[in-house]
């Protein structure tokens, strides 16, 4: 074994134990910040993981997209509906957990079994190594031409989606008791800028 | 020097994307809060990227189709966070709670 190889061993160790630990306790710690930061850990490897299969521009894609984009999203919707709220007890939760988790170890066995025992075509053609960015953005731009550009629509129908749907002031009461919903949970209560903004402008006019 | 390690087997990536992938089912079915429930679907998302990049690396090493695959599940990844967290703003300015089992408006 050389250097070389031993390091990388070493790396995809540490890699799939931080991986593991923060995947696991995405799941199951009870706080959900502990919970948030700890996915960012996750993304992190992940990257690392790809940066040993020598895939630079997907591992710099996964730092700037989930790290950087969906783990923050995902921490300002904490904040933002961060109410301590006493969840209620149901019967039979522990039973439900138990049972789901026997469901999904058979699946993960199941998985397991598929994993080894098929007899994979490895070691395939030589990898790239660094020149996997430009094939990339040659397949981008000739064969996957298409699904590129419906990526393109699709990001902007979530983009629109996404402020239709989270518009504070669509829904002025509750869908299905049909009382006036708390507005005030999202922000303090405050007077409306459109009022004060429309004050200020009849002032402005009056001096003039 | 070989540009891809010939010593990690392409067995270790894809058993531990495996794992990845059951705790995130796993979590995806017990989470009480709604946030949890939307990362747990960010980790089978990456367990799933793994497979590929791994797929990608070691047996189509020539043509690396998995890593176009997987900026795809990238995109379509960010949108449903975007979208999801729209979706639970929403439903916690009505409901006023983000506990999954209070969602039951469409159970029969």
């Amino acid at each position: 074994m050389t250097i070389a190889s031993v390091t990388q061993l070493v790396c995809f160790i540490a890699l799939s134990l931080t991986l593991v630990l923060g995947a696991l306790g995405v799941v199951l710690l009870p706080n959900i910040v502990y919970s948030a930061f700890l996915l960012a850990g996750v993304f992190l490897s992940v990257a690392g993981l790809y940066l040993l299969l020598n895939a630079s521009f997907v591992a710099a894609a996964q730092v700037l997209v989930y790290v950087g984009a969906v783990n923050v999203l995902i921490l300002f919707a904490i904040m933002l509906v961060n109410k301590k709220e006493a969840m209620a007890e149901i019967p039979g939760l522990l039973l439900r957990r138990v049972l789901s988790g026997g469901v999904c170890l058979g699946l993960f066995l199941l998985i397991l079994r598929v994993d080894l025992t098929t007899p994979w075509a490895v070691p395939g053609p030589t990898p790239l190594g660094d020149d996997s960015t430009v094939l990339i953005g040659i397949h981008l731009f000739s064969d996957y031409l298409l699904p590129f550009e419906l990526a393109s629509v699709l990001l902007l129908m979530a983009m629109i989606g996404a402020i239709v749907l989270a518009r504070r002031d669509v829904f002025s009461s509750d869908v299905i008791t049909g009382e006036a919903a708390d507005q005030g949970l999202i922000e303090k209560e405050r007077t409306p800028l459109l009022l004060e903004s429309t004050a200020g402008e009849t002032t402005l006019l009056e001096k003039v | 020097m070989p540009a891809t390690s010939i010593d990690i087997p392409l067995q270790a990536y894809l058993v531990l994307a495996a794992i990845l992938f059951c705790t995130g089912v796993w979590g995806l079915i017990n989470s009480r809060n709604a946030v949890r429930v939307l990362m747990s679907i960010e980790l089978m998302l990456n367990a799933v990227n793994i497979n590929l990049m791994a797929f990608s690396s070691y047996i189509d090493g020539q043509q690396i189709r998995g890593q176009v695959f997987a900026i795809f599940v990238i995109t379509v990844a960010a949108a449903e966070a975007a979208v999801g967290l729209a979706i639970l703003l929403s439903l916690y300015r009505n409901r006023e709670t983000v506990d999954m089992e209070r969602f039951n408006l469409l159970r029969w």
